[in-house]
């Protein structure tokens, strides 16, 4: 037995070797201490590449390795760190694109070039740029775990230095580093615990990724509305802040677009996306895209409100499983600033589908499907740490999680869909039936649903509902009986629900107007869509009233389209009071 | 360090297992037996056990063959003079040309930075207009043909090879009828189109581990050209003997299989091979398409399943025709916006209807009288499957949308379209076209 650090057989020795490599499961005999979970480095000649313990067994760690396996070799050195995979946070996160393990790409294409390079482990923050630092607590404040010590202004943002969260206990302030310029690194506070050692704070700190962030007084109901400008969202499945919902749906229904401009959209503070596993053409576009967007809130780029954490599909698998929690750490991190935060997951299924692949490996039972046992366990806990909090300072921040789920087959009776749906707010089924007729945002209006507050009248949304399902009803009666079989009433009906489905459900993302709808705007159009479904028709033939809606729905679209403040908004508004002002009078006639 | 051995422990399918010391994972060795010699690539380390894949299969392989660890990794040559050339899944020439050892490049390298990518933006015009109006193809896009055995996906694979406006075009051949391979053969050279293509191809006579190779070959070289500022059009057909390929080893090693047999990586195979297609910020491009025949044109099965979730969309090849209904290019909102104004209009409201025009089918099927509706609607169906559906129909993408509207024209009054009312305004046709009765 060879061990390097000269310490064997004790505690001491953080040395092992391989013995077994089974794709990116290595088998290692150790011989000092392992702790579950913690990170070690697999020695390839001149690279250290990163490993995770996930199993000890006797004298032996499985580990998973966060990079390729290729080229490994049975005997090779083991280095354990004693430390669970933990991430960097400090300021200059925002606008950064990191992949799974906090790596930031753009620095990393700067040195490896076009492709990544295994084996290459970059400062998450840049240790060169200097943060203009103001002091907040004074000597002999007395602080515990997540105080602000100071702030550094951090793009639209005050970032705000905090006491260590990992610090348990009170203590008093010794030293505060005047106002400055500083680098993450320097020391900007200096701390004494009640045994009188000191502890030293700088700008950066790390967080181990898989521990949720608790540094607050208490949670609160998630009540206020997250809004996303998305009509069918905002007014009939909300989402709050604070919440989570789920998007599952098969390939090419549109969960991906979805994501993208609810990221664009929200009403959020920050937005951390997580690109899990899926293709890197999509991080491409928010990449790329995000810089030259404006902000509306703030009139910066978005990009400067933006995290990218960018696993893609193609990159190493274990690493997919961090990037979640990478993502969610950070979404925390800024929680505990008082801002509200929303993490965009792209897929949970790939990170299910990692864990699967990792239990396979490990050749645990198998449970549905072959997804561990502990499946719903583990995707509870993730979702859990959304919420809305309390800071003991007073200010209330929030993480709201939004995951999209990718069921095998489009069949929401899968593990993934199923372990999700107990744990999440909102539901926002996505059906491919409504995708393939071009029914944009593909969300079922009938299977899904929201236990959180929307912006319009909840009687005015029953009547909405009630209206589509009996819209719906009539349509799978008219499948069977026909249309002449059909009563011309209830005919009216299923195009009243067609009418409210074409024009209020569905919205064009890329068009200029239609694509964003301000909460104002939305209110202002349901209230018509109310009066327009509350209007009683009467038409003589079933062709007189389908070629009415024809016509009423093309005004309505037009009118979707018009720039509220134009001219046009209002006219066209004129034409379309009138449209309906004409059936009603014609209705109030012929009784 | 010894690198010979010449004793097998273990045949099981095609993997044999070797007691061996300082093998690397993934390292390629050479077996020789009476039968022939083969490569042979490392798939599991345990302690000093060495597990092999035996890319031409374990047939009448002796436990006394030579084993030679060759100390790197399976490579392929790379050159200008690939261009023109025929080869099988094991890098062979299989047409009469000699073999190229040059410049050997690793195959399966490590995945781009995102970062280094930029947003698609080329359109790549195929003269089809299912896809150049409905689905448009667009340049470093990785789609799927989805079909059934029987279907002519090979010929549409074919013509898009012959018309495709890119510079190399690689074909990968996967468990192809020997057929199917002369037809490729012959199509590309009477078009001239050899001139600018790199063919492997593995065909269903051959052993099935090759099959893993081809993508992996077809992309390392396609990469290389990319990087040399080319834009490269990758075709894989098919993908399911590919994933089958797969399949066969992984229950051979034993896997816990996740789904009808195909193991948990499944989605991870498919997506590094995928995920390869790419536009270099400052250098060339890689478009893929890859057939893909479902088993039992079940969608839902793993195959088609997790390649729908990788690709940027899929068109299904179904009754000679590309169904319009799924079908569904992602990129296609990155170029239809420069084409012409009315392109998306056109496409959305054309689809729309000829979805109601289904409905009118069914209910008139079941015997339902057809309001005036239904026999517009009728009307419109009948002309658009045979005036734009059908994948004879072979013309450039502004004449597809000036065929769009006149189809429109023929059959409906503006308002029924859906489309706004400054659009209609513009392109509404006011001649009735001579096909209109």
């Amino acid at each position: 037995m060879g061990c390097k650090c000269g310490s064997i057989e004790t505690a001491n020795c953080h040395c092992g070797r391989i013995v077994g490599i089974n794709g990116n499961m290595l088998t290692v005999e150790f011989y000092g201490t392992v702790r579950q979970n913690e990170v070690a480095y697999v020695v390839l000649g001149e690279s250290r590449l990163k490993a995770e313990v996930i199993r000890i067994r006797g004298r032996y760690a499985d580990l998973q390795i966060l990079e390729e396996p290729k080229w490994l070799k049975v005997g090779g050195h083991v280095d354990f760190t004693g430390e669970l995979l933990a991430v960097e946070l400090g300021p200059g996160l925002l606008t950064q694109v990191f992949d799974g393990l906090q790596n930031p790409l753009p620095e990393l294409a700067k040195q490896c070039g076009f492709f990544l390079k295994r084996g290459v482990y970059l400062d998450a923050l840049p240790r060169d740029e200097k943060w203009k630092f103001t002091p907040v607590a004074k000597k002999g404040d007395t602080v515990k775990a997540g105080d602000t010590i100071g702030t550094v202004p951090e793009g639209i943002f005050t970032h705000r230095i905090m006491v260590p969260f990992s610090l348990k206990g009170r203590y008093s302030v010794e030293r505060v580093a005047t106002p400055g310029s500083y680098t993450v690194d320097e020391v900007i506070a200096e701390l004494k615990d009640k045994k009188g050692s000191i502890v030293k704070v700088s700008m950066v700190q790390k967080w181990p990724v898989k521990v949720p962030l608790k540094c607050y007084s208490e949670r609160l109901m998630p009540a206020e509305t997250l809004l996303t400008k998305i009509r069918i969202l905002d007014t009939f499945f909300p989402v709050a802040k604070g919440g989570t919902f789920c998007v599952p749906g098969p390939f090419g229904a549109g969960k991906t677009v979805l994501q993208q401009l609810i990221s664009r959209n929200a009403d959020v503070d920050v937005v951390v996306i997580a690109a899990c596993g899926e293709r890197a053409g999509e991080v491409v576009e928010t990449l790329r895209e995000f810089p030259k967007l404006i902000d509306p809130r703030t009139g910066k780029s978005l990009m400067e409100r933006t995290v990218i954490i960018c696993n893609t599909s193609s990159m190493p698998v274990a690493a997919r499983e961090a990037s979640v929690y990478t993502a969610v750490t950070l979404a925390e991190y800024y929680r505990q600033m008082g801002l509200h935060v929303l993490l965009l997951a792209d897929s949970t299924s790939r990170w299910a589908q990692a864990l699967r692949e990792v239990s396979g490996r490990l050749e645990e039972i198998p449970g549905d499907e072959a997804y561990p046992a502990y499946l719903e366990s583990v995707i509870a806990a993730f979702y859990e740490r959304a919420a809305t909090v309390k800071l003991h300072d007073g200010s209330v921040g929030s993480v709201t999680i939004g995951g999209t789920v990718s069921p095998a087959g489009g069949n929401f009776d899968e593990p993934v869909t199923q372990s999700t749906l107990k744990v999440v707010g909102a539901f926002h089924g996505l059906s491919r039936e409504r995708s393939d007729a071009r029914r944009y945002p593909a969300i079922h209006p009938l299977d899904s649903w929201s236990k959180y507050c929307s912006i319009v009248k909840p009687e005015d949304l029953q009547l909405a509902q009630k209206t589509l399902r009996d819209g719906n009803d009539v349509a799978q009666m008219m499948k069977v009986v026909g249309e002449e079989g059909t009563s011309i009433d209830d005919f009216i009906m299923y195009l009243k629900s067609e009418y409210l489905d074409t024009v209020y459900m569905q919205q064009n993302a890329f068009h200029a107007v239609d694509g964003t709808v301000s909460a104002e705007r939305q209110s202002y159009t349901f209230d018509k869509m109310v009066k327009i479904l509350g209007t009683k028709m009467v038409f003589d033939t079933k062709d007189a009233a389908r070629i009415f809606f024809q016509s009423l729905t093309q005004k309505t679209k037009d009118w979707n389209y018009a720039d509220m403040d134009s001219f046009e908004f209002k006219e066209l508004e004129a034409q379309l009071d009138k449209m309906i002002g004409e059936v009603a009078a014609r209705a109030k006639n012929l009784q | 360090m010894r690198r010979i051995y010449n004793k097998i422990e273990q045949i099981v399918g095609n993997v044999i297992t070797v007691i061996a010391d300082e093998v690397a994972y993934g390292e390629l060795a050479k077996i020789t037996s009476p039968e022939g010699s083969s490569l042979a690539q490392v798939i599991r380390l345990e302690g000093d056990r060495v597990s092999l894949q035996v890319l031409a299969g374990t047939k009448g392989i002796s436990t006394h063959a030579e084993i030679r660890f060759l100390g790197h990794s399976m490579k392929t040559p790379f050159s200008k003079s690939l261009i023109g050339r025929i080869f099988t899944g094991s890098g062979e020439p299989r047409d009469k040309g000699p073999a190229i050892t040059e410049n050997m490049i690793d195959i399966g390298g490590p995945s781009v930075n995102p970062v280094k990518r930029v947003i698609p933006r080329n359109m790549i015009q195929t003269g089809i207009p299912m896809i150049d109006v409905f689905n448009t193809l667009v340049e470093s896009q990785k789609l799927p043909i989805f079909s059934i055995a029987g279907e002519p996906y090979n010929p549409l694979l074919a013509r898009i090879a012959l018309q495709a406006e890119v510079d190399i075009i690689i074909l990968g051949g996967m468990g192809l009828k020997h057929d199917d391979y002369l037809f490729f053969r012959d199509v590309l050279e009477k078009n001239g189109a050899i001139t600018r293509s790199i063919l492997f191809i593995h065909t269903a006579a051959d052993p099935t581990v090759e099959c893993i190779l081809v993508p992996d070959l077809c992309l390392a070289v396609a990469e290389q050209f990319a990087l040399q500022g080319k834009r490269v059009l990758v075709l894989l057909t098919d993908m399911t003997n590919f994933a089958d390929s797969i399949k066969e080893i992984a229950n051979t090693m034993e896997q816990i299989p996740s789904n009808r047999g195909y193991p948990g990586d499944l989605y991870s195979q498919l997506a590094s091979r995928y995920e390869k297609a790419v536009d270099f910020e400052g250098a060339g491009s890689i478009t893929i398409l890859a057939v893909t025949t479902m088993p039992g044109d079940d969608v839902t099965h793993p195959i088609p399943d997790n390649t729908g979730y990788i690709t940027e969309g899929q068109f299904y090849l179904r009754n000679g025709r590309i169904e319009p209904f799924g079908s569904l290019s992602r990129l296609k909102q990155q170029v239809n916006d420069k084409t012409r104004e009315d392109h998306r209009a056109i496409m959305d409201s054309m689809i729309q209807l000829y979805a109601m025009y289904k409905e009118s089918i069914e209910k008139q099927s079941m015997g339902f009288r057809m309001s005036a509706w239904d026999n517009k609607l009728l009307k419109y169906g009948e002309r658009f499957e045979r005036e734009m559906m059908d994948l004879n129909v072979n013309i450039p993408l502004e004449q597809a949308l000036n065929l769009g509207w006149q189809i429109l024209a023929d059959c409906f009054q503006p308002a029924e379209t859906g489309i706004t009312t400054k659009l209609t305004e513009k392109f509404w046709p006011t001649i009735a076209s001579n096909s209109a009765s």
